[in-house]
């Protein structure tokens, strides 16, 4: 790590003014992602700015308009094993139960879980050109060694995929993002916090200097009854996915009232489609009809020497995790398939 | 080769202390010393292990609180005003921990690299009380990895604990 200097913040305005002032400035919350990235100088600090002081930000409770407010500051595991959570958002709690490790879960937050930064094995070592981390300097994962890159929304400058697994579960849940920052405070859509590469594979969100995420909003609809959320990954556990897929199945006389489906590990950002969610509205949970959902989600998939296999590993995980979706009480511990 | 790195020149030392297996240890630290560091360096206490030094193994893991986190991903200036116990904690008075004694009986361990990790993410396990079969509780103890392979001994140690809790 480099030299810096560390402050405890005991209020929101001093966390935004010391960040928003120097870009070198961060913000330190579990630490499981910025303390690992400094330690192989991806990241450099002037100051490193503790968070976990700030009153307000660590709470769940309900929201005004019917749904639930989990604090940036919950942890991970505390955010899973909460009894609204697995209540009323059991695909929240088994996506995050998914993630990383027990004692990591009960360190990362949940603010910095939307944060943390690609686990592309280029952008982790300095010594190799990498767009994300050095503007400008190429993207080596392209030729280069690429099964756990992107299939979808890449781009000619980067095809790293965002690593969370939660992500994915509060992509369908349509959650929203509270933010505060030297301006007016601000909620973004969950579908527009992330961003695609682009030419400016350097930001991975639409997070402005100096701004800092509050809470997660999560609206009313938890799709308790009918949800599932499969990880397929190179060990049974405690690693990122190749595929992870997270479906919400609303569910009226046997036919299909609402579903929604996200994918992970594929992609810049969780990955929806929404006319193959339409599709499947007034149709019979069965396997065809997700066949042909599949099909239209990874429509325009491309894959590269190292990682094409993820565009049929992910068509057969859609199917069968929406199939894992009728009945959740099949789910296995690390998501793992069933049924 | 290390890179041109930012270099702050007035990086001062922070006077905290630490309360580990109970004692209170007084501390002047440079801010970017890990938690694991400072165990080891700075207090001698060496049962907590470095394996991997970046959240990939678990053989750093310490409870805080009563909960399983790992030492290497946090700074020790973060971790003033909690209880902090590491392997050398856990038992009481010259007594084994009961979690110490089934990874004996149960041949748990071969070099013992990874085992106060193992030993201290068990506890945390039994503390969350969240792993009822043995899937899960596999699942729950994957976060801390053995190069010797001797994983179906510890997961035969910890569900022997479990069940004897259980039985309570
Ligand atoms: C070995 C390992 C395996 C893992 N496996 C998985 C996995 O399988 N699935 C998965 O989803 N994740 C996985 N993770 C990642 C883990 O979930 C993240 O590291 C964690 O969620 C980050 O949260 P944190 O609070 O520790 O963030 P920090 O490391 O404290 O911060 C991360 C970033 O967010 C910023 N930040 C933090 N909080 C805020 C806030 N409130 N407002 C603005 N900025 C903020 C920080 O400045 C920093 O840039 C793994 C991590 C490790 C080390
Ligand atoms: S895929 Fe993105 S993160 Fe990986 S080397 Fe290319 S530019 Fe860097
Ligand atoms: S040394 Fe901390 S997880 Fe490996
Ligand atoms: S006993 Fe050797 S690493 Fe586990």
């Amino acid at each position: 790590m480099n030299n810096f200097s560390f402050t405890k913040a005991l209020d929101m305005d001093t966390a935004i003014s010391l960040t928003s002032g120097n870009d070198h400035n961060k913000l330190i919350a579990g630490g499981t992602n910025i303390i690992d990235l400094l330690k192989y100088f991806i990241t450099e600090a002037d100051t490193l700015v503790d968070i976990n002081s700030i009153p307000g930000i660590s709470k769940i409770a309900e929201n005004e308009t019917g749904g639930i407010r989990i604090g940036a500051l919950v942890t991970n595991a505390d955010t899973a094993y909460h009894a609204i959570i697995e209540e009323k958002y059991p695909l929240l709690s088994k996506a995050i139960l998914a993630g990383a490790s027990a004692q990591i879960r009960n360190m990362a937050t949940n603010g910095g879980n939307l944060l943390q930064r690609t686990r592309c094995y280029y952008f982790y070592d300095i010594h190799t050109p990498c767009n994300k981390r050095e503007p400008g300097s190429g993207c080596s994962a392209i030729q280069g060694y690429n099964r756990i890159h992107a299939i979808l929304g890449h781009s000619e400058s980067c095809i790293a995929v965002f690593p969370s697994d939660m992500c994915v579960a509060l992509s369908v849940l349509d959650a929203v993002v509270h933010i505060s920052g030297p301006e007016e405070e601000r909620n973004v859509a969950f579908s527009d916090f992330h961003r695609l590469p682009g030419d400016t594979p350097e930001s991975d969100n639409n997070l402005k200097r100096g701004e800092l995420i509050t809470a997660i909003d999560l609206p009313e609809k938890g799709f308790s009854k009918y949800y599932s959320y499969l990880k397929l990954r190179d060990r049974a556990s405690y690693s990122f996915a190749l595929v992870s897929v997270a479906t919400g199945l609303d569910l009226e006389n046997g036919l299909i009232k609402e579903a929604r489906i996200a994918l992970g590990g594929v992609s810049p950002k969780p990955w929806r489609v929404k006319e193959a969610e339409d599709f499947l509205k007034g149709k019979e949970p069965k396997i065809a009809n997700f066949e042909a959902t599949a099909q239209m989600i990874l429509k325009g998939a491309k894959g590269f020497e190292h990682n094409r296999f993820k565009i049929e590993l992910a068509k057969k995980a859609i199917v069968r995790n929406c199939m894992m979706a009728l009945d959740p009480t099949s789910q296995r511990a690390g998501a793992k398939p069933s049924l | 080769m290390i890179p041109n790195f930012r270099f702050m020149a007035n990086s001062e030392k922070h006077s905290i202390t630490l309360q580990v297996n109970g004692h209170p240890y007084q501390l002047e630290l440079l801010p970017w010393v890990s938690l694991l560091d400072a165990l080891r360096e700075n207090i001698s206490l060496t049962g907590t292990k470095k394996g991997c030094d970046h959240g990939q193994c678990g053989a750093c893991t310490v409870l805080i609180d009563g909960k399983r986190k790992l030492s290497c991903l946090t700074l020790a200036v973060m971790q003033e005003d909690v209880a902090i116990t590491t392997i050398e904690g856990i038992a009481a008075e010259g007594n084994l921990h009961p979690l110490q004694q089934a990874f004996i009986d149960k041949d748990a361990f071969q070099c013992g690299y990874c085992t106060p990790g193992q030993i201290c993410s068990a506890i945390g396990l039994l503390n969350e009380n969240k792993a009822n079969t043995r899937e899960e509780v596999q699942d729950l103890m994957s976060g801390n990895l053995c190069r010797c392979g001797a994983n179906k001994g510890i997961i035969n140690a910890v569900m022997a604990v479990k069940q004897s809790i259980s039985h309570e």
